[in-house]
């Protein structure tokens, strides 16, 4: 297949279709307007498909709820403030098993923030930023082709395990163009999916709901949903890993930052530092076992975020305290270049006293 | 290799569309492409600029601090860019429009007067195109001919245009 030139955010919208994606509602708001914009074109003129552009963020996710109880794959997307405005709806979706894809092209915050591409909401998206003790997958792609394999397999994991998909981009990825191809040739029709809420004719009437007044039917539910968790973490966890076997230094970071720091450890290694890199994909389920792994043959540790530190407590965990760990972040918004991080290598390396290539 | 070029003028002169017809030509020979837009609080009238970043392997940043070419297509772009290039790197400017300025010594200047040649093959609408020609003979970052390719697909829509931008691309590229 030949490559075309893509918006990152058009890739999503294209990738989401191709996965059979038949709803989608949003909210306009800068980095991911082009998203919306595409499934406005495209989505609106498919066969059995809606498109709405909502009133709110709030509607949107509503909506989101709604189409997936009739059982139809169905996504809406936002940056970071819009996001926050969403959680409620989150948290109902993950309450009621309903699958949906979440697309967050963040933005630096806190607060309204700035337009540019940040990395800060890694708590929210893998904690859960709605209420109750729920937990939603969490993808990170580092490319516009990564965006689009992710969205389509963030459907996949959506319907797979009943529950929501996170897929965690930024401004950056969302806005620049890069080739890609699409692997999937044509939208595939898809079945309707069991315990879809489409009129009971011939069949006992179905109700799905997030309230009991029963607190051991809520616990009975949370029990199901954690043993659903354990799956997902046993299953799912997905990590990528660049130049990691004779590594003294090891840099943990994820999406635009890993790309970023690729760069760094390609003219690293041209100066004899031998560095490596852990880039998870799966943000939840985090690769805690493969770091912890990665712990035993190397004693550096350099975590890069575009935030103040936030996968960093993760990579912590990993650890068990047992190796140091350094850490390198640009918050609000200010997208560090490959050189910046090469000089914080070539810093720690020194300190530290590692071993260079002979 | 790796080549970062920011393409800059008012909102308008198509300074947009000569960095995507650049990346399209790349990604056409094979080439590792990307293509960043800036956005931001501009205003109509004020000035857009992209970057153009074409490299042998995977690209780490599509963001340029100190780009190897800077191409201005107008003042505004002149003086906001001329410090961010890298030393010896290259300056293309629109001469029509923009006042020289040798405050570095370190960089080679190219000045193309885009503006009066588009005017007067009675194309003004490109200038973009002119300058674009300029660029790729002084770079060779990537074929003429790529490039011509390119416009018969940008222009797919609007074919009368085709071939007035493609006396465009090799006027400029015929400058030197």
């Amino acid at each position: 297949m030949t490559k075309t030139l893509m918006y990152g955010n058009t890739a999503i919208g294209e990738a989401a279709i191709r996965a059979g994606c038949q709803c989608y509602f949003g909210y306009p708001i800068t980095p991911q307007n082009e998203l919306t914009e595409y499934m406005a074109t495209h989505l609106s003129r498919r066969k059995g498909c809606a498109f709405v552009q909502a009133e709110s963020e709030i509607a949107a996710i509503n909506m989101v709820y709604g189409a997936s109880l009739a059982g139809v794959r169905v996504m809406t997307s936002s940056s970071s403030p819009g996001i926050s405005l969403k959680q409620e709806g989150i948290s109902y979706l993950a309450a009621c098993e309903l699958p949906a894809v979440i697309v967050n092209m963040s933005r630096g915050g806190p607060g309204l923030g700035s337009i540019s591409a940040a990395q800060s909401d890694y708590f929210q998206s893998t904690r859960g930023g709605g209420h109750g003790d729920y937990r939603t997958i969490v993808l990170a792609p580092s490319s516009v082709q990564e965006l689009a394999d992710l969205t389509h397999r963030a459907f996949d994991l959506a319907d797979k395990y009943m529950i929501p998909v996170i897929l965690l981009g930024d401004g950056m990825l969302g806005q620049m163009m890069e080739p890609i191809e699409f692997k999937h040739e044509a939208p595939r029709k898809l079945p309707i999916r069991e315990r879809a809420v489409r009129g009971a004719k011939g069949r006992p009437s179905r109700i799905i709901k997030t309230f009991t007044s029963k607190p051991t039917e809520m616990e009975e539910i949370n029990w199901s949903l954690f043993r659903r968790y354990q799956l997902i973490k046993k299953n799912e966890t997905t990590f990528e890993t660049y130049m990691v076997e004779d590594a003294e230094l090891i840099i943990v970071a994820f999406g635009a930052s890993a790309r970023i720091a690729k760069g760094a450890i390609r003219n690293a290694r041209a100066e004899g530092l031998k560095v490596g890199m852990l880039m998870p994909v799966t943000l939840w389920p985090f690769p805690y076992e493969k770091i912890k792994e990665l712990g035993r043959d190397t004693k550096q540790f350099l975590v890069f975020e575009m935030n103040m530190g936030q996968m960093l407590e993760d990579v912590q965990l990993a650890l068990e305290g047992k190796r140091e760990i350094s850490f390198y972040g640009r918050p609000g918004g200010v997208i560090p270049t490959p050189s910046e991080v090469l000089r914080v290598i070539s810093r720690l390396y020194h300190q530290k006293g590692l071993k260079k290539a002979k | 290799m790796l080549i970062k070029t920011i393409f800059a003028g008012f909102g308008g002169q198509g300074v947009l569309s000569m960095g995507l017809n650049l990346a399209q030509a790349a990604m056409t020979e094979g080439k590792e492409v990307t293509y960043l837009p800036s956005y931001g609080a501009e205003v109509r009238g004020g000035t857009a600029n992209c970057t153009v970043t074409i490299s042998d392997e995977e690209i780490a940043s599509p963001v340029a601090s100190s780009p190897e070419f800077v191409v201005a297509l107008n003042q505004p772009s002149l003086v906001r860019f001329q410090n961010q290039i890298q030393s010896g790197g290259i300056f293309f400017i629109n001469s029509s429009i923009t006042e020289a300025r040798t405050t570095r010594g370190d960089i080679e200047l190219i000045e193309v007067p885009a503006s009066e040649m588009a005017e007067k093959m009675g194309n003004p609408k490109g200038v973009n195109t002119v300058m674009l020609g300029a660029f790729i003979k002084k770079s060779n970052l990537v074929s003429l001919d790529s490039l011509l390719k390119g416009l018969e697909d940008s222009f797919k829509k609007k074919p009368k245009l085709i071939d007035i931008n493609k006396k465009a691309l090799k006027m400029g590229f015929d400058l030197f």
